[in-house]
């Protein structure tokens, strides 16, 4: 069986969704797939992904409806504002919503490993994460890794 | 062509269409044929590329007035 490991680092709406595509769509062709969590990447194992906005402030390259000056986009409300906006785009064009895709995932038993280091660092609460996800550190990611056809980093 | 099951996937974007393909080829039994339908353009390489990978034969493909339709039996 071919496998595939990905290191999931950023909690942005925009870097959020290549891990699950790919993940998921890997495990459709028959690959092992295994998801590294780490640093901002953990909030996408958040059971509420409300908090995963995009900012326009931060891709300058993102296509807006009509041209926004920086001092604009640093507005309160603005990062919320395009967040609805592009929810609403992905929706139109029949692009999956992130709880779809994580939870194809999980269907398709995509294993999913939380950093334990970055959850202590955070502080976040366990409870507040998916059920089904397992904890590890460096080595534990190496270990399966170690032996994959596609491994990435997001 | 004899179909035995068919998947409308009309409006959804990549992957949704190759991940649902799969979800119905898991319901049915081996040398039954799936019919697709989808709107995504994107959809006409991935399902060659999931063919190929996952060795179920893509028996035709058509396009007609922006739909495609795929007819994929299940090995």
């Amino acid at each position: 069986m071919k496998k595939m490991a990905i290191i999931a680092t950023k909690g942005t709406l925009d870097m959020a969704y290549p891990p699950f595509i790919l993940g998921s769509t890997a495990a459709a062709l028959g690959y092992e797939v295994q998801i590294f969590f780490t640093f901002y990447g953990l909030t996408l194992l958040r059971k509420d992904l409300s908090g995963v906005k995009i900012s326009p402030l931060a891709n300058p390259a993102m296509p807006m409806p009509v041209p926004m000056p920086v001092f604009v986009q640093m507005l309160p409300g603005m990062e919320s504002m395009a967040t609805m906006m592009m929810k609403d785009k992905m929706k139109k064009k029949g692009v999956a919503s992130l709880e779809e895709l994580r939870s194809l995932c999980q269907e398709a038993d995509v294993k999913f490993v939380a950093c334990q280091m970055t959850v202590d660092l955070f502080e976040f609460e366990k409870s507040d994460f998916i059920d089904g996800i397992e904890y590890g550190g460096a080595a534990t990611f190496m270990d399966f890794a170690g032996d994959t056809d596609i491994c990435l980093f997001v | 062509m004899n179909v035995d099951m068919e998947l409308d996937a009309r409006g959804l974007n990549c992957p949704l269409p190759i991940l649902k393909t799969k979800k119905a080829l898991a319901g049915m039994a081996s040398g039954q044929v799936l019919k697709v339908i989808s709107t995504d353009c994107g959809s006409v390489k991935d399902m060659e590329s999931f063919s190929s990978q996952t060795g179920n034969p893509l028996l035709e493909q058509a396009e007609n007035d922006g739909e495609y339709t795929f007819f994929m039996q299940k090995k």
